[in-house]
């Protein structure tokens, strides 16, 4: 059998699980300092459609992801200020940022429906990056993809080993003690409220700039909200959420690949696959009560204000 | 600090329905910036938006249709919103109810008998319902979060309607579009206004509404709902049965989903299409928040959401604007009434806390 479908499969793999990488590793952050941001979706479809208006308008790749974390983390300033100030409930105001951010990117992505975008550069090393089946998979990725695997060690790394990871979790466990002991909760949470935000701007430009170089009306499809379910499923770590991903990016090129190799099944069955395996994924994962209240953040989703 | 938020002794009663007002007033205002940032002119295009699609016996039929599915979505989310039961599926609760529905009525599509329209309804709630039983089966026997795989499900809902209108239930003699035969009179509402679409199903959506008020007012589910929202532990010690009210708000809320998706179908469209509900069943949980929780309250914030979708295709065609204008005004929205409902348990006083008051708290 020839392997010739391998390094196609593989850099497929990559392209479909960086997004949901950046989009995880955030919420990972902003989850850990006890906020729960259920508008990941909202953001990742802003950061998009921010990054495509801006490659499109300028031709400069590195702008454009700058420009849609911005916009990612716009989104995620408006959640801080109505939840951490304003002590609004944060789940409604998760899906209020969904609902504002796909209404928003879609009056934006009016005027860019039809443009295009070459796409992002690839790395390119003479001699590296022919390699056969490594080269092309180490070597010849753009640079999000590098980035996104970085972040994950930046993360993974900042919130075990270093005080201000330790902050972030001391808000996330118990936000009255760490009040009590002189700390910030307030600019804490909103600092990862950012984070989160910035990354998932991030992960929705490589939708718009790598992944699929145009403009789509709701082009996330959900994926947000299947960043939300590894963050569970990883029991917020970032580098099993990082594997999560890459598992995920796994059953997406069933779909592709289904087909291709003559298997008689509609494209929607195929196209379900994600969303049922999260389900599963969850239903795994929350099955032992104990143990995945265990895991998650103590205070996940409780407001906090000093008086009361 | 000039400014600072103190905790009122208790919540104001008044302050919770002048936050939807305060809501409605700056997402009009802030709409009206936005129109001005794009170079249209605000005060017309409010007038387009917001006065010209009702200015007429017509229009005003079309709200009531519009209105239809978000109240009945709204009136059942309301139950689990309340008692912290995050059903966020609606969307492909109304689907599948809409298939449920619509099937039965392809399935008898020669057989014109009065009792096909109730069956057909009867159906929808059942298909709303079992779409919604499963997140309450996995949250209850798995501890799965029901906001995730209610969501899920909406997307496999979604795909499921997009295989049957181009496949198995694409009409034969169609030329291939992707629609499914037209349902037979005895599928269809009656019309309560000639010339209009306004329909039975709006009756049904009001008779919902009644329903939900006694409901969550008068009788005992509605007080243990309300108690576990607000005291989830002394709920526990009264004994109230938590995983049995996740069934029941579930299932209550994909039933009326449901049954909104096939008046939907039955109603307003007449046939099975690939899109058939234009995200009311999102829409509808900016309803619950900003009727109150309270069936009442949906009623006369379903009628407001109707507005903003007839807003933004009278918008669309007479001055070339966008619809995705509506998602924006409708996510103002929601942010604006979270924002102002700060003041329901809080109060912004001026300058700093005097020390003896801070000591007598």
């Amino acid at each position: 059998m020839s392997m010739d479908w391998l390094v196609p499969a593989l850099l497929t793999i990559i392209t479909a699980a960086t997004p949901l990488v950046f989009a995880a590793v955030g919420e990972t952050v902003v989850e850990k300092a006890g906020v729960l941001n259920l508008g990941v979706e909202g953001m990742m479809i802003i950061g998009a459609i921010a990054a495509f208006a801006t490659a499109v308008s300028t031709g400069s790749g590195l702008l454009a992801v700058v420009t849609g974390a911005a916009a990612g983390l716009a989104l995620a300033f408006i959640f801080g200020v109505l939840t951490v100030y304003l002590q609004s409930n944060q789940v409604a105001t998760g899906l209020a940022l969904t609902i504002f951010g796909l209404g928003l990117s879609a009056l934006i992505g009016h005027g860019y429906v039809g443009k295009t975008f070459p796409g992002l550069p690839k790395l390119d090393i003479p001699g590296l990056t022919t390699i056969p089946i490594v080269g092309p998979i180490l070597f010849g990725q753009d640079g999000l993809v590098y980035l996104s695997v970085a972040s994950v060690a930046l993360v993974a790394w900042f919130l075990s080993r270093t005080r201000g990871g330790l902050l972030v979790r001391a808000v996330g466990e118990n936000h009255d003690a760490a009040h009590s002991i002189g700390y910030s909760v307030t600019l804490i949470r909103m600092a990862a409220i950012l984070f989160g935000g910035a990354m998932a701007g991030i992960g929705g430009a490589y939708l718009s700039l790598a992944y699929t170089p145009l403009w789509v009306e709701n082009m996330t499809a959900g994926r947000g909200w299947i960043a939300l379910a590894l963050v569970v499923f990883a029991s917020w770590k970032p580098w099993r959420g990082f594997f999560g991903a890459y598992l995920f990016g796994g059953i997406t090129i069933i779909q592709l690949y289904a087909q291709g190799m003559g298997v008689e099944v509609s494209a929607q069955f195929l196209s379900m696959l994600p969303y049922l395996a999260t389900v599963i994924v969850l239903v795994i994962i929350s099955r032992d009560e104990a143990k995945a209240r265990l895991n998650a953040p103590a205070c996940l989703g409780k407001n906090f204000h000093a008086s009361g | 600090m000039l400014i600072r938020m103190e905790q009122r002794p208790e919540p104001s009663k008044s302050m919770v329905y002048v936050s939807p007002l305060i809501a409605v007033v700056l997402t009009i205002l802030t709409a009206m910036v936005m129109f001005e940032i794009m170079g249209v002119d605000p005060v017309r295009a409010i007038v387009t938006f917001f006065i010209e699609p009702i200015s007429s016996l017509n229009g005003f039929a079309e709200l009531c249709v519009k209105a239809t599915p978000l109240v009945l979505i709204g009136v059942g989310l309301s139950f689990g919103f309340q008692a912290n039961v995050w059903n966020i599926g609606a969307e492909g609760q109304l689907t599948i109810g809409a298939l449920a529905g619509g099937g039965l009525a392809l399935a008898f599509y020669n057989d014109e008998f009065a009792l096909l329209l109730p069956l057909m309804l009867i159906a929808g709630v059942a298909g709303g319902m079992a779409w919604a039983a499963i997140p309450a089966l996995l949250k209850t026997r798995f501890n799965t979060n029901e906001i995730l795989t209610s969501l899920m499900l909406t997307y496999v809902a979604l795909l499921v309607l997009s295989y049957l209108v181009h496949g198995p239930w694409k009409d034969p003699d169609g030329q291939n579009f992707p629609e499914s035969r037209l349902f037979n009179a005895a599928a269809m509402l009656p019309v309560l206004i000639e010339e209009t679409r306004l329909n039975v199903g709006w009756l049904l959506a009001l008779l919902v509404v009644a329903a939900g008020w006694v409901l969550m007012a008068r009788h005992i589910i509605g007080f243990q709902i309300k108690v576990i929202g607000m005291a989830p532990m002394a709920a526990s010690f009264a004994g109230y049965k938590e995983k049995r009210l996740v069934w029941l708000t579930l299932l209550i809320s994909g039933g009326c989903a449901g049954l909104a998706g096939t008046i939907e179908l039955s109603g307003a469209i007449g046939q099975i299409v690939p899109v058939i509900s234009p995200g009311y069943g999102f829409t509808a949980i900016i309803v619950v928040f900003l009727g109150r929780l309270h069936p009442l309250g949906v009623l006369l914030a379903g009628l407001l959401m109707a507005l903003t979708y007839l807003g933004g295709d009278s918008a669309q065609i007479t001055m070339n604007l966008p619809n995705a204008v509506t998602g924006v005004f409708q996510g103002m929205l929601l942010f604006f009434l979270l924002a102002s409902d700060v003041l329901i348990k809080y109060r912004f006083r001026l300058g700093a806390p005097s020390v003896a008051k801070e000591a007598g708290e």
